[in-house]
């Protein structure tokens, strides 16, 4: 404990010196527009700022990113509240309530609320976060290439199950990542594969170009051409103070929201979604007045705020501690290290500790930087959405051509990602989770070296992943979880995962509708 | 729903199932090795296998899904006018350099499609582009490619 204390003493160090500094407040400040506009999610913002990362030094890169992860579940609820406009997916329960809340004058309580849970969820998820993933590290240096690759086909797994609609679609669009993670030069035997002549393609299609595409591009195309007219409201600053009734009918839906959502976070799959939701029922079921759910209870508003900012510090836990991303954000979060010659995994937190205990501190420090900027700062930040969109696509397209063509000075990217922004605007048509593919991009080449080496090891027995313990459970969970997943398949019946389907842009949701 | 209508999973799962066997193809010319010592083609050949499996599930339980035909492409103007200036910045970006391929697609983007004023259009994407070359180039010293008289 005492050592954690020491290590977090000098992550605060590194946090605030005025570089990183700068950078979690850039973050944060980006973030929170990318959560107000709507069209602009979490994942799309990353992926559009990734490049502008290339520059920096590891810890300020991620610090950015981080920031702007967050940021933008703090921004998402703005919108969400003061018009019904889901920045970005998990946002999407906090408009039932939140915006009732509006509707009763109450706007600037139900913004105060919002921002309190999210800085009580976002600090104590830290903490969370800060305890749990160096001991699940160190117990992670035991795995051999069998374990990893267990580990890596139970996380793609796990992934499928909890993603929305289909779980056939989703383990077929981690098939088509994977296949693309095979184009370039193998590791292990120096053949070049599927090039074409491009050398370019040497080492394989690149995680950013691809992101930018699907996440980005897709989102333009999608949503090009739609109006977004909003009456933007702007709550004045005496409005902000929650009464102590609402505070105390929050306290517990915060405390819970934390909890559930920092558990769901640290599973693959979509956490800050699945968790507003699932702590919106939760709250909902364990109210004494459910019938006030829709009509602005302030409970319905803090469950859900707070668990879906308590997921998003769930979902570095497996990445910092496991190398494994738990989603999309953290995959491109995992490309941005790996840039900089960084892999995250379980010797991350002993190489570079100052990358992650300045990492874990800037946290700390952008909760409360989000806390101090976004409530006074609200009513500066929806005037965003004043910017016609026909402006605003073809300044996100210039950047993200920009961006991807830095990477490398190489065309070849940008036509990488005019092809996946084609191919993610029909498979988000045809409501197809595209998560799956960039995290199967970024997993393919561990995922064929740990079962070559697995094998190498072996001498060529398949028994190797049946005999070693960790690597039969994993693998047995992972079985178990494909057959409960497919059995709609074959069986007909209805899955829970019916109900929550993909991104909500590509079905047209998250359009201004006030 | 009428029943044996075309859906959106089934042709989906199609196009991936066909994807699936051109990769199984092209991967004819790479090293298979053996099961117990596989080679550079055998990972693709497994993934592509599984690929193949999963686009077959989703056509079996794809009755259910949207038809083809429900699916709104209201925005297909938009969408054609994005990626073909996608297309022309690939294009042109090494040749006519950064500030000369952003300028032009900004323009036909803003006054072709959006139907903007050229007076608007121009001033928006003159000012973006020079301002965007000086922030990167400039002050970040991100190498852009620079066009004719090397502008």
């Amino acid at each position: 404990m005492i050592e954690t204390l020491q290590n977090l003493s000098s992550g605060f160090g590194l946090a605030l010196s005025p570089a990183v500094l700068l950078y979690a407040f850039v973050g944060c400040v980006v973030g929170t527009l990318v959560g107000v506009l709507p069209g602009v999610g979490p994942l799309a913002g990353i992926s559009l700022l990734l490049p502008a990362t290339f520059g920096l030094d590891p810890t300020s890169a991620i610090v950015l990113l981080a920031g702007i992860y967050y940021g933008a579940m703090y921004g998402g609820s703005t919108t969400s509240i003061l018009m019904r406009i889901p920045g970005e997916a998990a946002s999407v329960m906090t408009c039932i309530d939140g915006y009732a809340m509006t509707q009763k004058g109450r706007a600037g309580a139900a913004l105060a609320v919002a921002a309190i849970g999210s800085f009580v969820a976002g600090t104590v998820s830290v903490v969370g976060l800060m305890l749990l993933a160096p001991p699940l590290a160190e117990f992670a240096l035991r795995f051999g290439p069998p374990e990893n690759f267990a580990l890596l086909v139970l996380g793609l797994l796990v992934l499928a199950y909890m993603s929305g609609g289909s779980m056939a679609k989703a383990l077929a669009m981690a098939a088509l990542g994977l296949l693309l993670g095979m184009v370039g030069i193998d590791t292990m035997t120096g053949v070049f594969r599927f090039h074409y002549g491009l050398v370019e393609l040497g080492d394989g299609i690149g995680v950013v170009p691809t992101a930018v595409g699907l996440f980005g591009i897709s989102e333009i195309l999608l949503s090009a051409g739609r109006a977004i007219r909003a009456e933007i409201r702007r709550p004045r600053l005496r409005e902000l103070l929650p009464s102590r009734q609402e505070l105390r009918d929050s306290a517990w839906p915060i405390a819970r929201g934390t909890v559930l959502g920092f558990g769901i976070g640290i599973l693959p799959g979509p956490g800050h979604v699945i968790s507003s939701f699932v702590s919106y029922a939760v709250e909902r079921r364990l109210s004494a007045h459910p019938e006030r759910f829709g009509h602005g209870a302030v409970e319905g508003l803090a469950g859900p705020e707070s668990a879906n900012n308590a997921a998003t510090s769930g979902a570095f836990v497996p990445m910092l501690a496991l190398g494994l991303p738990s989603g999309a954000i953290p995959a491109i979060m995992m490309a941005a290290l790996m840039i900089h010659g960084i892999a995250p995994g379980p010797l991350l937190i002993q190489q570079q500790p100052q990358l992650f205990w300045g990492f874990i501190a800037s946290m700390y420090v952008g909760n409360v930087v989000l806390l101090i900027l976004n409530l006074p700062l609200v009513g500066l930040f929806v005037n965003i959405l004043r910017i016609p969109y026909s402006f605003l696509y073809p300044s996100i397209l210039a950047f993200a051509t920009l961006g991807v063509y830095a990477v490398n000075s190489s065309v070849v990217d940008v036509w990488i990602m005019a092809g996946t922004g084609l191919l993610g605007y029909v498979l988000r048509k045809f409501d197809f989770e595209i998560a799956p593919i960039v995290l199967g991009l970024v997993l393919a080449p561990m995922l064929e070296l740990s079962f070559r080496q697995s094998l190498a090891m072996s001498a060529g027995s398949y028994a190797i992943f049946a005999t070693r313990p960790i690597t039969a459970v994993m693998l047995l969970v992972g079985l178990a979880l494909l057959l409960l997943g497919l059995r709609p398949v074959f069986t007909g019946a209805g899955s829970w995962r019916e109900a929550t389907g993909p991104e909500p842009a590509a079905r047209g949701e998250g359009e201004g509708k006030p | 729903m009428i029943r044996g209508a075309l859906t959106s999973d089934r042709l989906a799962g199609a196009a991936l199932a066909a994807a699936a066997i051109f990769v199984l193809w092209e991967s004819r010319a790479l090293p298979f090795g053996t099961i117990r010592d596989p080679g550079a083609g055998a990972v693709p050949v497994l993934l592509a296998l599984a690929l193949l499996v999963c686009s077959l599930a989703v056509v079996v339980g794809g009755a259910a899904a949207q038809p083809v035909a429900a699916i709104p492409w209201t925005e297909w103007r938009h969408a054609v006018a994005i990626l073909g200036a996608c297309v022309f910045m690939a294009l042109a970006l090494e040749r006519l350099g950064y500030r000369l391929t952003i300028l032009v697609t900004l323009l036909a983007l803003l006054t072709l499609v959006e139907r903007k004023r050229w007076v608007v259009g121009a001033v928006f994407a003159i000012g973006f582009s020079v301002g965007s070359y000086f922030l990167f180039n400039t002050l970040l010293r991100v190498p852009l490619p620079l066009g004719p008289f090397r502008f």
